[in-house]
């Protein structure tokens, strides 16, 4: 099956950076749509512990060119590319 | 050497005329690979290209001493400009291409480029700030894209065909001719250029050469940006030698895994680069399932090794020799100090920066300049060869970075805490002022501030540096808001990313009803660094 619903996705990314990056910021504020590596919110070493992050949670493996703000610059362009890697085709 | 065995002093060469050994001894060989796979450069290729560059230059009407822009991304087609801004007489000025427009406009505006070689990419933004700065535009040449050389060859061409530029021979630079211009941050807001001759990058690169011995087969990576003073040895030290310069693009520069495929594929065996790359390297860079067998030599500079990850790397790769180098962008590379073989499991105490270079001197002085007793804390002064010219067109700031002697010798102040201990080998202590190092770029406090301030809503700014275990260094702003409006975190850092290079970005903000003051009513950063 590769149907996985949005929060099941979305929602444990948001709530990672929330906590690991964004202390003390209004939820409200971080949209699915908010540049994350190009706005300066994740550097480089965040961005290699969001990786580590979605490895273990998901159960996937990521290439070394995805792990940039083309794949990952949004919370929207990190579930897609989540999804892609859990559906049955890539697995 | 003379007929006593005493080296005579020899005519200093320019930084160009140095490497052409390269081109007419081999001329298939690459110079120039890209380490994303997108192309390479072989020395033939590099003489040529470099040859109608410094052609077209000169027809724009650039003129020996002018200064040339460069605002590419990393690529072969960037360094064939570079060499043909210097065969044209003229200083090239690279900035960040993934840096913000207005920052690398105002580079360029600043130093007066005459003309600038740039990607298509980023003419519109560039173009729209430096109208808006003013002034007199620079000359374009204009490039659709980089990627081995061709894009470069193809904007020359589209050139002559509207306007040929004959063949005109290499200006022979004299030694204290600009070779390039580096800006690094600036204290009061703005980028400030740190102005490099030929006798400075020449005197650099030979020491490199007497130190590394380096030979044609050695494969060179080409980790640190070209607005960064480590591509002086990577480009320069490996085109002299006719070695292999392997280019590592800017979208590969932090990727652990990337990097460790590249050194692999390309058979590195001479690495340079921040000491914060090596230790993600030595973290997530699945070391054991690559081919580092090749390495001879991992060289590093920028910061202070944290020597967990430094015995971490050294455990996984034993076979390179390492050494730690030390110096600012004004002297370049100043002392050096070879890592021992064997690392105490015990040893928590970062290792020296080591001994002055042979070719320059050292002292260390008190705050009225003078030299204190071996074993006390001071600062470290460098005379030699590889010191600067100045700040460009900043004379008081040239002013004070200097202590001249009664011999008349010009003395550069690092602004480095030093303590030499045993005899001959310093040992880092810490910064004079409010500059930090965070993964080897300087980053200065105060411009941080400055780009702070110009946010509508922030009343009061005050950024500190905090040591982390991890990163070695945290920069936190801290920050009183007018009304009570306080901005949200993401847009406080979409903000600064707009106005700052990312490494310059505050790591934390922490909001304040008003920023702590001391009796004098300034802010007082004591109190604030203790918050942590």
């Amino acid at each position: 099956m590769n149907t996985t619903n949005s929060s099941e996705i979305e929602a444990p990314i948001k709530a990672f950076i929330m906590t690991e990056f964004l202390p003390g910021e209004d939820a409200g504020q971080l949209a699915e749509d908010t540049p994350l590596i190009s706005a300066g919110i994740l550097d480089s070493i965040a961005t290699l512990r969001l990786v580590e992050f979605l490895e273990k949670t998901f159960s996937i493996e990521m290439a070394a060119h995805e792990t940039d703000a083309e794949h990952l610059d949004t919370i929207e362009r990190i579930a897609r590319l989540v999804r892609f890697k859990k559906s049955p085709l890539v697995r | 050497m003379g007929a006593l065995g005493v080296k005579l002093p020899t005519q200093v060469m320019s930084l160009h005329s140095i490497i052409l050994d390269g081109v007419d001894q081999q001329p298939a060989k690459p110079a120039v690979i890209e380490g994303s796979g997108t192309g390479s450069m072989d020395y033939a290729t590099l003489g040529e290209l470099s040859d109608r560059v410094r052609d077209r230059l000169v027809a724009l009407g650039i003129k020996r001493g002018d200064r040339v822009g460069i605002y590419l991304r990393k690529s072969a087609d960037g360094i064939a400009a570079i060499v043909g801004v210097l065969k044209a007489g003229a200083a090239y000025v690279p900035v960040d291409p993934t840096g913000p427009p207005p920052r690398n406009a105002y580079i360029h505006h600043d130093c007066e480029a005459k003309a600038v070689v740039i990607e298509q990419c980023f003419v519109p933004a560039y173009r729209e700030e430096l109208a808006r700065l003013g002034g007199a535009l620079p000359s374009f040449i204009i490039l659709e894209s980089v990627g081995g050389g061709a894009p470069l060859a193809t904007a020359l061409r589209t050139l002559d065909e509207r306007s040929p530029a004959g063949a005109v021979a290499t200006v022979e630079s004299a030694p204290d001719d600009l070779a390039y211009i580096l800006y690094t941050s600036g204290s009061t807001g703005k980028p400030k250029g740190v102005m490099l001759s030929h006798r400075n990058a020449v005197a650099f690169v030979d020491w490199c050469s007497d130190a590394f011995q380096p030979a044609a087969d050695d494969v060179f990576s080409s980790h640190a940006p070209f607005h960064f003073d480590l591509s002086i040895l990577d480009i320069y030290v490996s085109l002299k030698h006719g070695a292999s310069l392997v280019l590592v693009p800017e979208s590969a520069g932090k990727d652990p895994l990337a990097l460790s495929q590249l050194i692999s594929r390309h058979r590195i065996t001479v690495w340079y680069s921040a000491p914060s790359i090596l230790s993600i390297l030595a973290q997530f860079g699945r070391i054991p399932e690559h081919d580092y067998s090749r390495l001879r030599l991992v060289l590093f500079a920028g910061e202070v090794f944290p020597i967990v990850h430094l015995r971490s790397i050294k455990h996984q790769v034993p076979h390179p020799r390492y050494f730690n180098l030390y110096g600012p962008t004004e002297t370049n590379v100043c002392t050096y100090y070879e890592i021992p073989p064997a690392i105490a499991d015990d040893r928590v105490e970062p290792f020296p920066i080591g001994r002055t270079c042979e070719n320059l001197e050292s002292k260390v002085v008190d705050l009225e300049g003078r030299v204190v007793p071996a074993g006390t804390e001071g600062e470290l002064c460098i005379a030699g060869p590889n010191v600067m010219q100045g700040y460009w067109n900043l004379a008081e700031q040239t002013a004070r970075a200097f202590i001249p002697d009664e011999a008349g010798k010009r003395w550069y102040k690092t602004g480095d805490i030093v303590v030499e201990n045993p005899p001959g080998c310093y040992r880092y202590v810490g910064r004079r002022d409010r500059m930090v190092k965070k993964r080897g770029y300087r980053v200065e406090l105060g411009e941080i501030e400055s780009c702070l301030y110009g946010h509508a809503a922030i009343q009061e700014v005050a950024v500190v540096a905090l040591p982390d275990e991890a990163a070695g260094v945290k920069v936190k702003a801290h920050v009183s808001v007018r009304d009570g409006k306080r901005p949200s975190l993401i847009e406080l850092k979409t903000f600064c990313s707009q106005r700052l290079p990312l490494y310059m970005i505050p790591d934390t903000f922490e909001f304040h009803p008003r920023l702590p003051k001391t009796s004098t009513d300034k802010i007082d950063y004591q109190t604030l660094k203790a918050l942590g």
